[in-house]
């Protein structure tokens, strides 16, 4: 077959992909419920760490190392970044919950608690940092 | 049309496969158990915060405190697993490295789980 003399200078028509589309909240709502759960997987492995470094005795000075870490500025943003995860990953799980019932799958109700669920998890995940810079925590403390 | 399914195969719901929906199974009701567990987590947490190591050891040595830390961790590390097995199957497509990741998985799971319940049972004996 006789191919035009400018076939090559003109694109062929593609349909429209997947990245062209502006995100709907819901997406995003998605993705991070995946990310967060990953995130917290990497978590578990600090909670093994903070264990272990508890039960080691004094003198070897694992919890001094673990609390070092932590108190670092780049401990203190994985601390946060732990908080809004276990948040996110918390409010997300429950309207898992609510879905598996057969609520809440309509556009609006999917969208509005999308964007609440990120907004809730933020304020939980700053709240919990200002109970501990403010001293308000440590209540267990003996 | 009516269905050729009998009704005791569609309530046990394992299709032609036979296994299958535990994993959706488990993941629902270890994500249940956990949002009761990750509240007493949180106040756990932000309680022990600012405390020194002597604090957290008479903490959990604690029957009660241990059986639930111990708790926590085992079905994270569960429902872990499995959402990340997931995560695999749904964007790994090649052969090999699916399971390479699978198995990595895993092991980190086994690996996660074991470590805080030796770190537990240690702090249970001083």
């Amino acid at each position: 077959m006789a191919q035009r003399p400018n076939a090559a200078k003109r694109p062929r028509p593609l349909s429209p992909h997947m990245t062209i589309y502006r995100w709907p909240i819901t997406m995003a709502s998605s993705i991070a419920h995946r990310a967060t759960g990953i995130a917290l997987a990497a978590g578990t492995a600090v909670i093994a760490w903070w264990l272990i470094a508890a039960s080691s005795g004094p003198e070897s000075g694992s919890f001094e190392l673990f609390q070092s870490v932590i108190r670092t500025p780049f401990g203190q943003v994985i601390l946060f970044g732990f908080a809004w995860s276990l948040a996110y990953h918390f409010l997300a799980g429950l309207r898992h919950l609510v879905w598996d019932f057969g609520y809440g799958f309509d556009i609006r109700t999917a969208s509005a608690f999308s964007g609440l669920i990120f907004l809730l998890s933020i304020l939980i995940a700053i709240a919990g940092l200002v109970i501990i810079y403010t001293g308000h925590a440590g209540y267990l403390r003996q | 049309m009516t269905a050729l399914e009998t009704p005791r195969h569609r309530v046990e719901g394992l299709g032609s496969a036979h296994s299958g929906v535990q994993q959706f199974w488990h993941l629902r009701v270890t994500g249940a158990a956990l949002a009761l567990l990750s509240l007493w987590f949180a106040y756990v947490t932000i309680g022990l915060a600012t405390a020194n190591q002597i604090s957290v050891l008479a903490f959990f040595q604690h029957p009660l405190n241990a059986v639930l830390m111990g708790a926590f961790m085992l079905v994270s590390c569960y429902h872990m697993t499995l959402g990340l097995r997931e995560v695999i199957e749904d964007y790994v497509h090649t052969n090999g490295l699916k399971i390479f990741f699978l198995l990595l998985v895993r092991i980190f799971g086994f690996a996660v789980a074991i470590t805080a319940t030796v770190a537990l049972f240690r702090i249970a004996t001083p």
